[in-house]
C-alpha cells in the first residue's frame, strides 16, 4: 500500500473526471461542485460503463451507458440497483491529487 | 420547535397526504391521527375485491403500524374525534382526549346515504362501504336465500358481482333504466348488463325496494313493482354524502361538502381539508384519482413549497369487477354541440365512444376493449387536436404503429410475455412488482422494474398493466421530469422564457429544484433550454450538464471506445474523401467501418485518447463532425436524382447538400433527420424523416415529422412550394419552431402528436410567422456551425482525454504540469 502522487488539482475539470492507470487497473478521478476529490474503480457494476464519462451530480455519478446512479464515496449503486464497485482513498496536499493504491 | 399537525380521518386521502408530505419535508410537524375505524389505513377501493375473495384484508393494506412508528406518526384508531375547537386549536375525541393543534386536516371522507325505506332499521341493512360492512356481507349471505343489492352504480356493481361469486343468487335493483348511469350510456350499460346477468346476477331495472320486513332480521323484500323475494340481507350503494357535521359544528363553512380553496384551505386559516368531504368549486368527488391530486397540493402547502392550485379533476373510472373491461371519462354523454365517434360490436361485446368537441376529445366511454383508455385519456387531458386522427383513432394506437412488442393487447398476454423489450422485462414481473411493492405511477415501475426505462417504446404497454392492475388508483397526476423537482417541461420552458439566467444551477434555485444540482436527467434539458434560449453565443454552454457523446463529440460504444463519423455532405463524395478516410483509418487501426443508413461511414472502436488526433487529421483533410451523436441535425439522406436517374424529377442531390450546409451545427431537442428524394418513388425515405423533401415535376413536397425507429411515422404532408428559396424558407422555420417548441428529448414525431398538425400549419403556412422562425433560425446557426472537433481541440479540452499513466513500481510517478 502507498501514496501515490497522480496530478495537479486544477488539472481534474469540475464536475468531471480524469482516468488514471495504474498497471492494468483504471481508475477515474473525479471533482464534484464543492472541489471534493473522489477515486472509483472506472466500472460500473451493471454492464461495465466507464463511470469517468458519467455525468457528475453531488457525489453521484450516472453511468453513460444505463443511466444508473452509483456513490461516489461509497461505490455503491443507488435506488432501486444493487451493485459496487471499488473505490479509493484519495487526498489533496499542496495542491496535488494523491491516491492511495495497494500493490499486490 | 416542530408544529403540530393533527390528521382527522386514516383513510386514503388523509394518509396520502401525509405520505406525499413525508416525501417532500419530514421534520416539520408533529403528527398525529385519529381514525374510527379499529385498523390501521387500508385500501378502501379494494374492499370489492375481498369481498369476491380475490384479496385479503392484509393485501388491501397500505401502510402498517411500524410504518407510523417509523416516521413518529401518533395513530390513535378507533377513536372518533367528536369536536373541533378552532379558537383554542384544539380537538376532543370520543375517548375524551384533548388534542391541540397548529394545524388541523379534516379527511373524514363520506357516509352512505340509505333512501328512507320501511324497514331499512332491520339487522343485516347495510351499506358497503367499510371493512366491517364486508365481513357483515361474508358472514350472513347463504345460499338458499336471495340478497339484494340495492343502487345499479360502481359500488352497487361491485358489491353485486362480489356476492354472486360466492354462489348466491343475487338480485341488483336500480331506480332508473340503465345501469351505472353516472359512468356510462345506455348502449354501454346495456353491453354491461348483459356481461353480468352471466354471473347469475339478476336485474331489476326502473325499480326500488317498497318495503323490507321480517321481525329483527331481513326476511322479506318487496320491489315496486309488487313482487317480493325471500332474502337475509339487503345491501344499499346508493350514493354516499360528504361527512361533514364535524365540521359544520365547528362553524367551518359548507355547503354539498366542506368548502375549500385552490390550496384546500377550509374558511380557518388553520384548517384544512380533502377528499370526499370537501366541495371544491362546486364539485364533490367520490373516487380516488382526484382525492390525491388534492392531496398533492396541500403536502406542498403544508410543506412550505410553491405550488399552483388544484384546479379540479377530470374523472376517469374503472370497474373492479374481473373479467369486465370497462372506462369512462370526462363528458361521456355530450350534448347536440358535440359529435360521437362509435364503434360497435355487440357480438363480441366491444363498444368505443369518443365525444368530440371542436375537434378535441372530452368524453370517453370504452366497453370490452379498454387497451388504448391511458392514450384516449391523455389526449382528453392535453386538450390533442385529433383532427387529423380522425379515422384512425377508434382503432388504437397500435393502428399508429410500434416495433420491438408485436400485437399489444395486454390483457390478451400472458405472465410470461415480454413487455420491454430493452431490458427483458415480462409482463408478470411488472404486475407481481406493482402489487408487491406497492407501486402507483409509471416512474416507480420505471424505477423499480426498468421496464419502459430505456427506449420508451412500451411506455403505452406498461401504462396499461398499471392501470389493469389498479384501476382507480393508478396514479397519472403529471410527474416532475425528474426526481429533482416536480414540474414539467411546460413549466420549466415558461420560467427560463420569463427569468434571465446564466447556468442551469439558477434556474434549479429559481424553480425550487429538490437537488443542488440537478441529475441526469434534467440537466441536460435545463442546458438545452437555455441554448434554445439564447444561442450559442449568449449562453456558454455547460459541457457538464451534457450527456457523454455530446459532451465527446463522439458516440461511446458498449465497452468504453467511440465511433467516429465524419460529415458527408448529402452522402455525396469522392474518391479523394474516400482514400483519405481509408489512410486515417488505417493510421488508427480502425477495427471496424460501417456504411451507416444515413449515407456515410461510421469508424468504430477508436480509444477516448485516440480522439483528437484522428478529429485532427480529418479536419486536416478538410473533414468536419458528422455529429452522428447530436441532438442536432445527424444527415440529410439523398437520392440520386435528375442528375442520373431517368426517372428523377429534380436535383435532390444538389439540394440535399444545399440544405445540409444549411441546417447543420445548432442544437434541437433531439436528434433531426432530413431526406431528399428527387420523384415520387421517394429513394431517400423522405417520409420516415422529420423534414422529407420530395421534389415532382412542378417543385417540391414538403413533409413533416415522420420518424423510422421505434415508432414508424410516416410524415404529415405540410404543403407544395414551386421554388428552392421556399424550401429553404420552410427547412428553416420548421427546424427553428421545432427547436423553440417541443420539449427536450421529444423528437418531431411526439411533438407533432403532442401539439396536433394544425398548431404545427398555423405558424408554418402564415407567411408571417414562417419568416419570423427563419429569421430566427440565421440568427441562432450564426454562432452555431463551428466544428466541435476543431474548437474542442482548440480550446484544450481534448486535454482532459488522456489517460494519467502511472507506473505502479514507482509512487513519485505523476502527469507533469501544464496538462
Amino acid at each position: 500500500m502507498a501514496w501515490y502522487k497522480i496530478t495537479e488539482v486544477e488539472s481534474i475539470p469540475s464536475m468531471g473526471s480524469r482516468i488514471v492507470k495504474i498497471g492494468e487497473i483504471e481508475i477515474a478521478i473525479f471533482k464534484t461542485k464543492d472541489g471534493s476529490i473522489f477515486a472509483i474503480n472506472n466500472i460500473c457494476p451493471h454492464k461495465q460503463g466507464k463511470l469517468s464519462e458519467g455525468l457528475v451530480h453531488e457525489n453521484v455519478v450516472t453511468c453513460p451507458l444505463h443511466n444508473w446512479d452509483v456513490d461516489l464515496a461509497s461505490g455503491e449503486a443507488l435506488g432501486n440497483d444493487s451493485g459496487c464497485t471499488n473505490v479509493y482513498e484519495s487526498k489533496i496536499e499542496d495542491g496535488l491529487v494523491y491516491l492511495n493504491f495497494i500493490t499486490k | 420547535m416542530k408544529e403540530k399537525l393533527v390528521v382527522i380521518g386514516n383513510g386514503m386521502s388523509g394518509l396520502r397526504v401525509i405520505e406525499d408530505l413525508l416525501e417532500l419535508e419530514n421534520d416539520k410537524y408533529d403528527i398525529t391521527v385519529y381514525g374510527d375505524e379499529p385498523y390501521v389505513n387500508y385500501n378502501r377501493i379494494m374492499l370489492s375485491y375481498i369481498l369476491s375473495q380475490e384479496k385479503t384484508f392484509e393485501d388491501t393494506i397500505i401502510n402498517h403500524q411500524s410504518w407510523y412508528d417509523e416516521n413518529n406518526i401518533t395513530l390513535n384508531k378507533g377513536d372518533k374525534v367528536v369536536s373541533i375547537n378552532k379558537e383554542d386549536k384544539t380537538i376532543t375525541s370520543k375517548s375524551g382526549k384533548i388534542e391541540s393543534y397548529d394545524k388541523l386536516l379534516i379527511a373524514t371522507g363520506s357516509n352512505p346515504f340509505i333512501p328512507t325505506t320501511p324497514g331499512s332499521d332491520l339487522n343485516n341493512v347495510i351499506a358497503f362501504r367499510n371493512k366491517a360492512d364486508v365481513d357483515t356481507i361474508i358472514s350472513t349471505i347463504d345460499k338458499s336465500k336471495t340478497a339484494v343489492v340495492v343502487g345499479g352504480g360502481l359500488l352497487g356493481l361491485e358489491a353485486a358481482y362480489g356476492i354472486a361469486m360466492h354462489g348466491v343468487k343475487t338480485i341488483l335493483v336500480h331506480r332508473s333504466g340503465s345501469i351505472l348511469s353516472q359512468q356510462l350510456d345506455t348502449t354501454g350499460g346495456r353491453l354491461l348488463q348483459k356481461n353480468l346477468e352471466s354471473y347469475g346476477i339478476e336485474f331489476k331495472l326502473n325499480t326500488t325496494v317498497k318495503e323490507i320486513s321480517g321481525t329483527t332480521e331481513v326476511e322479506t323484500v318487496t320491489f315496486s313493482d309488487g313482487k317480493s323475494v325471500e332474502s337475509n340481507i339487503v345491501v344499499f350503494a346508493t350514493g354516499i354524502i360528504p361527512n361533514k357535521e364535524l365540521a359544520i359544528d365547528a362553524g367551518l363553512e359548507s355547503k354539498k361538502g366542506i368548502l375549500v380553496d385552490d390550496f384546500m384551505k377550509t374558511s380557518d386559516e388553520s384548517i384544512f381539508a380533502v377528499g370526499e368531504c370537501v366541495e371544491h368549486n362546486g364539485n364533490t368527488y367520490g373516487l380516488v384519482a382526484p382525492l390525491y391530486e388534492q392531496g398533492k397540493v396541500l403536502a406542498k402547502k403544508l410543506a412550505g413549497k410553491e405550488v399552483e392550485g388544484y384546479s379540479g379533476s377530470t374523472l376517469s373510472t374503472r370497474l373492479k369487477i374481473s373479467g369486465v373491461d370497462l372506462f369512462s371519462a370526462g363528458d361521456y354523454l355530450g350534448d347536440e354541440t358535440t359529435e360521437e365517434l362509435i364503434l360497435l360490436d355487440e357480438k363480441v361485446g366491444v363498444y368505443k365512444k369518443l365525444v368530440i368537441y371542436d375537434n378535441k376529445i372530452i368524453g370517453i366511454v370504452l366497453y370490452g376493449d379498454t387497451a388504448d383508455a391511458s392514450w384516449y385519456l391523455k389526449l382528453l387531458k392535453e386538450h390533442t387536436d385529433i383532427s387529423d386522427l380522425r379515422t384512425k383513432i377508434l382503432f388504437g394506437k397500435s393502428a399508429l404503429g410500434d416495433s420491438g412488442h408485436g400485437g399489444d393487447d395486454v390483457n390478451s398476454m400472458s405472465d410470461d410475455e415480454e413487455v420491454c423489450g430493452c431490458n427483458g422485462v415480462c409482463k408478470g414481473d411488472i404486475v407481481n412488482a406493482i402489487k408487491d411493492k406497492d407501486l402507483k405511477s409509471l416512474d416507480d415501475v420505471k424505477g423499480c422494474t426498468k421496464a419502459g426505462a430505456s427506449c420508451g417504446s412500451c411506455i403505452g404497454l406498461v401504462e396499461q398493466i398499471l392501470v389493469n392492475t389498479l384501476g382507480d388508483e393508478y396514479d397519472n397526476t403529471p410527474q416532475g421530469i425528474c426526481g429533482c423537482t416536480d414540474k414539467g417541461h411546460a413549466e420549466i420552458k415558461q420560467i427560463i422564457d420569463e427569468g434571465d439566467f446564466d447556468n442551469v444551477y439558477d434556474v434549479f434555485k429559481k424553480a425550487q429544484w429538490k437537488t443542488e444540482d440537478g441529475c441526469a436527467k434534467c440537466r441536460p434539458a435545463v442546458n438545452y433550454y437555455l441554448l434554445a434560449k439564447y444561442n450559442d453565443d449568449k449562453y456558454m454552454n455547460d459541457k457538464r450538464s451534457a450527456l457523454v457523446n455530446d459532451r465527446n463529440f463522439a458516440n461511446i460504444q458498449k465497452d468504453g471506445t467511440y465511433s467516429v463519423v465524419p460529415r458527408i455532405w448529402g452522402g455525396l463524395t469522392t474518391p479523394k474523401e474516400l482514400k483519405d478516410i481509408a489512410d486515417i483509418a488505417v493510421k488508427y487501426e480502425v477495427p471496424t467501418i460501417k456504411f451507416t443508413g444515413g449515407q456515410r461511414l461510421d469508424m468504430f472502436g477508436v480509444t477516448k485518447e485516440q480522439l483528437a488526433p484522428m478529429w485532427k487529421d480529418l479536419n486536416d483533410c478538410g473533414f468536419v463532425s458528422g455529429q452522428a451523436y447530436a441532438k442536432g441535425l445527424r444527415t440529410v439522406k439523398t437520392c440520386v436524382g435528375n442528375t442520373y436517374c431517368r426517372f428523377g424529377t429534380q436535383d435532390s442531390m444538389g439540394m440535399g447538400v444545399k440544405l445540409e450546409k444549411l441546417t447543420w451545427g445548432s442544437w434541437t431537442p433531439h436528434k433531426y433527420k432530413i431526406a431528399v428524394s428527387g420523384c415520387p418513388r421517394n429513394c431517400a425515405e423522405a417520409t420516415i424523416k422529420d423534414f422529407g423533401v420530395i421534389g415532382v415535376d412542378s417543385g417540391w413536397e414538403l413533409h413533416i415529422a415522420g420518424n423510422g425507429g421505434i415508432k414508424v411515422r410516416v410524415t404529415d404532408l405540410l404543403c407544395k412550394v414551386e421554388t428552392e428559396e421556399e424550401v429553404y424558407e420552410y427547412t428553416k422555420a420548421f427546424m427553428q419552431f421545432y427547436r423553440e417548441d417541443a420539449y427536450y428529448l421529444e423528437r418531431t414525431a411526439h411533438w407533432i402528436e403532442r401539439v396536433g398538425l394544425q398548431y404545427i400549419k398555423d405558424d408554418m403556412l402564415n407567411e408571417e410567422k414562417r419568416k419570423y422562425w427563419a429569421a430566427r433560425f440565421d440568427e441562432s446557426q450564426k454562432s452555431a456551425q463551428v466544428d466541435p472537433w476543431a474548437k474542442a481541440i482548440e480550446d484544450g479540452f481534448t486535454k482532459e482525454f488522456d489517460k494519467i499513466v502511472i507506473n505502479p513500481e514507482d509512487s513519485h510517478s505523476f502527469e507533469p504540469k501544464g496538462v
